[in-house]
């Protein structure tokens, strides 16, 4: 209970003014398509130059929990992932915001990620010493098994088809392939210079998400009768409460994804959010509706990706182990104070971790109040134009791309790949698998090179990969998680034969 | 507001990547973007960001440096887009990392030699070091060393990547001690090897001081030996230098970063560079700040780090030679 002693520090009147400013700011980076969490800490760190160290981590944690919720506003809104975090946020707020109901979604997903955050960073409080031990549980061999049990998500992320979600996701290990391989030093499937350092992510995803939507409304062309004039509804804040209130299971599943996932060091939040999805869904009795602007999709993944935020510092605060970009980052704000992370931050500077850790918590909290008030403000963008829209999406695309490094190269690697999905869900592909297969594909290769060459150094691969409690209770989960996909397919299959469905399925309300 | 300034300055830097002629008396009247080829977090990009803060004031350049990142492939896109593309107009300098930059050059496959750069300064060393976890039942170089000779190929070590300071710590300890270790590149750098080391994924590991300081302190590792020709007296006087025990490895595998320009930049802007930039990193905030995070200091002028490439060429030659 060391920590509700430190409360004070933070609504000490400058600590408060940063806490504020951080939020706010980051909700504004975070909804800056291309402006991840990790750069827009990276952006703050020489502010907190001249701060005290405890001031310098209440903007870094701030601005932090901020950005990642605040992904969500463009990828409700314009269906363009504000981070990697957000894809999942996209997948059923955009269909939500296309209906009218922009303000619901988002308050929605700041809630969810509220409660998401909240409770996260309280695991961070109490748990610490026992999570950093599962933190460092995940050795090549399981960190291996893990990513090819987010491939078996894959498939059933579609949820049109399995197969050509399935072919999707193939795509997306393919392209995560090019460039260069930091393990065995091979150039593969460079054919330009442009793209020996492989395909940027926030480059791809940015692509694969704005283009096509963008070419979906000049095909539209002038005519007037194909303009849809949206309706924004307004939206009670209340009500929006009581529907989270309702969603139990949706926001505990996303939540312990998030925790669980966050955790692990090198995997990060860019999975939470999509991995909680599939599973919401596949628990969920609505499973039909996800996908077509369905809530629960957007409060599983919103709360995922912010339960990782806490969890996600664990290996850093406990061993000085940066588990993620962004926690390196904070790892640098730490270090220019001459601070270290483990035992010496904890013992030595008590009132820097706590005051910190407390501002997260304070900022989850902050974050939601902010949220929300922009949130009404902001699904009227729906009413814009298309061809304002259009340009503004274009624009956000492209800055977005070249803010990440500098390059030109990306931006053409981005429209490129954009125009290339905009055919392919022309032919009933969709996004979500491959962008899964871009994120999982390295985790997957790398930690079974890395695992192979460990092995024969040692016993040699079968008792390395199939060896223990934990490899084979992965493999358990692996063989269900494949199971349950093709079953239901099946099922769906004959379920459509023996009753041809509408083509828009009549929302029923729950 | 600051994240509003701070997304402004970025664009501001990234448009100024303009080729203009440089009018060499006025030098610098514009900001100068300083490219990172490593990502942000990383311990190259954080020590950037910090020789660099002083830039502005009037004793030094008169003009911020605005860090520009340009990660992938070990650092090959980086370099190669500099070299390539830069403006030699001294408003686009670059990070480099010895002996990162100087082995892609001579393991080959890159557009850039040692003669593609001119130094302009060095800021810091930071030494490889050969490290294993708490319980590990090495407790000397020694025990490592005859480990390693009666099971060749069995003693897996981790390290941040291949062609990298750590990489060639270890061919060099390997060709000195004719022991055959298997060397297990991570990839997401020197903080996923660390984690290697920690969780015991590997039986040893060849790391940064500085990460390997913190662990150290943290008393989640211990260090075994440095690659250096001299013992580092203020982070770890207690562990021996290779040297010391008997295995002849120099110091061409630590990890020496500073400031270059591109070939062709004009002379008279070079001299300006050449005479500001050590006394920036001479600056005492900055030497403090960078101490803090455990980072050795070790500012050397334009000639000095011409010196170095020089030699560490040759080593490096010798070393990659028969991979």
């Amino acid at each position: 209970m060391e920590f509700i002693a430190y409360f004070g520090n933070v609504f000490e009147p400058t600590a408060f003014l940063l806490l504020l400013g951080g939020t706010i700011g980051g909700l504004i980076l975070g909804a800056t398509p291309g402006l991840s969490p990790t750069m827009a800490v990276a952006l703050l760190i020489p502010f907190t130059f001249q701060m005290t160290a405890a001031h310098g981590l209440i903007l870094l944690g701030a601005a932090y929990t901020s950005t990642v919720a605040g992904g969500a506003v463009s990828a409700v809104l314009l269906k363009i992932p504000g981070a990697p975090a957000n894809v999942a946020t996209s997948l059923d707020g955009y269909e939500m915001a296309k209906r009218g109901e922009g303000a619901r979604a988002l308050h929605l997903s700041f809630l969810s990620s509220g409660v998401g955050g909240v409770l996260g960073v309280l695991l961070l409080i109490f748990l610490t010493p026992l999570l950093s031990r599962w933190a460092l549980a995940f050795g090549p061999s399981h960190l291996f098994w893990l990513a090819i049990l987010g491939v078996t998500v894959i498939g059933s992320l579609d949820s049109r088809s399995f197969v050509k979600g399935l072919l999707s996701g193939c795509l997306g290990l393919w392209l995560a392939m090019i460039g260069y391989d930091d393990i065995q030093g091979a150039q593969r499937f460079i054919f330009t210079d442009s793209l020996a350092g492989g395909i940027n992510f926030i480059a791809a995803m940015l692509g694969i998400f704005a283009v096509p939507q963008v070419l979906d409304m000049f095909a539209k062309g002038r005519s007037t009768a194909a303009v849809v004039s949206i309706k924004v509804s307004p939206q009670s804040v209340g009500d929006s409460m009581r529907e989270i209130g309702r969603s139990g299971r949706a926001l505990s599943i996303g939540t312990v994804i998030g925790v669980i996932v966050g955790l692990i060091p090198g995997v990060g939040g860019q999975i939470a959010g999509l991995v909680a999805y599939d599973q919401t869904r596949k628990m969920s009795p609505h499973r039909r509706k996800f996908g077509t602007g369905h809530s629960e999709g957007v409060i599983a993944a919103e709360a995922a990706n912010n339960a990782m935020v806490g969890p996600s510092l664990v290996p850093l605060l406990t061993l000085s182990i940066p588990g993620s970009p962004t926690a390196a980052v904070l790892l640098g704000g730490l270090l220019i104070h001459g601070i270290f992370p483990g035992s010496d931050l904890f013992d030595n500077h008590p009132d820097v971790a706590w005051t910190f850790i407390n501002s997260m918590l304070i900022g989850q909290i902050m974050m939601v109040i902010f949220g929300i008030m922009i949130a009404s403000w902001a699904a009227k963008i729906a009413r814009a134009p298309q061809p304002v829209m259009a340009a503004a999406v274009v624009i956000l695309a492209i800055f977005g791309t070249y803010s990440v490094q500098q390059s030109m190269d990306d931006v053409l690697i981005m429209l490129v790949l954009g125009v290339g999905m905009y055919f392919f869900e022309k032919f009933g592909f969709s996004a979500a698998p491959l962008v899964l297969g871009l994120i999982l594909g390295p985790i997957a290769e790398a930690n079974f090179i890395q695992g192979a060459m460990i092995a024969e150094a040692g016993d040699g691969a079968l008792p390395y990969f199939f060896g223990g409690v934990m490899n084979l209770f992965l493999i358990v989960l692996i063989v269900a998680s494949v199971g349950y996909s093709f079953w239901s397919n099946v099922v769906h299959a004959r379920d459509r034969t023996e009753a041809p469905r509408p083509d828009n399925p009549i929302e029923v309300t729950p | 507001m600051n994240a509003r300034t701070t997304l402004l300055s970025l664009a501001a830097g990234a448009m100024l990547a303009w080729p203009v002629a440089a009018v060499a008396q006025d030098y610098p009247d514009r900001p100068v973007s300083v490219m990172v080829s490593y990502g942000a977090g990383g311990a190259t990009d954080f020590q950037a960001r910090v020789v660099t803060m002083v830039s502005g004031e009037e004793d030094y350049l008169g003009q911020s440096m605005v860090i520009v990142n340009k990660p992938g492939a070990g650092g090959r896109v980086g370099w190669n887009w500099f070299v390539r593309q830069a403006p030699a107009d001294g408003y686009t300098l670059a990070v480099y990392n010895m002996p990162h930059f100087l082995a892609q050059a001579v393991e080959g496959g890159v557009q850039f030699d040692i003669d593609s750069f001119e130094p302009i300064a060095n800021w810091g060393a930071d030494p490889a070091v050969v490290i294993v976890g708490k319980d590990s039942p090495f407790n000397t170089i020694e025990e490592f060393v005859t480990y390693a000779k009666e099971n060749p190929g069995k003693l897996t070590v981790s390290g941040a990547g291949l062609f990298v300071g750590h990489h060639i710590a270890l061919l060099q300890m390997e060709q000195a001690a004719d022991i055959d270790l298997a060397y297990i590149p991570s990839q997401g750098g020197g903080s996923a090897a660390m984690t290697a080391v920690i969780a015991g994924n590997v039986m040893a590991g060849i790391n940064n001081l500085s990460d390997a300081y913190r662990g150290m302190k943290a008393g989640d590792i211990k260090v075994l030996a440095v690659a250096d020709l001299e013992r580092s007296a203020e982070f770890m006087p207690d562990v021996p230098t290779l040297m010391e025990r008997g295995i002849d490895v120099d110091d061409t595998s630590v990890n020496f970063r500073g400031l270059m320009a591109p070939k062709g930049t004009p002379p008279e802007v070079i001299e300006v560079l050449a005479e500001k930039v050590p006394a920036m990193f001479n600056e005492p905030r900055v030497a403090e700040q960078l101490k803090a995070g455990g980072a050795e200091v070790r500012v050397m002028g334009r000639d000095e780090v011409r010196e170095m490439w020089d030699a560490s060429r040759g080593e490096l030659e010798k070393v990659l030679e028969g991979l």
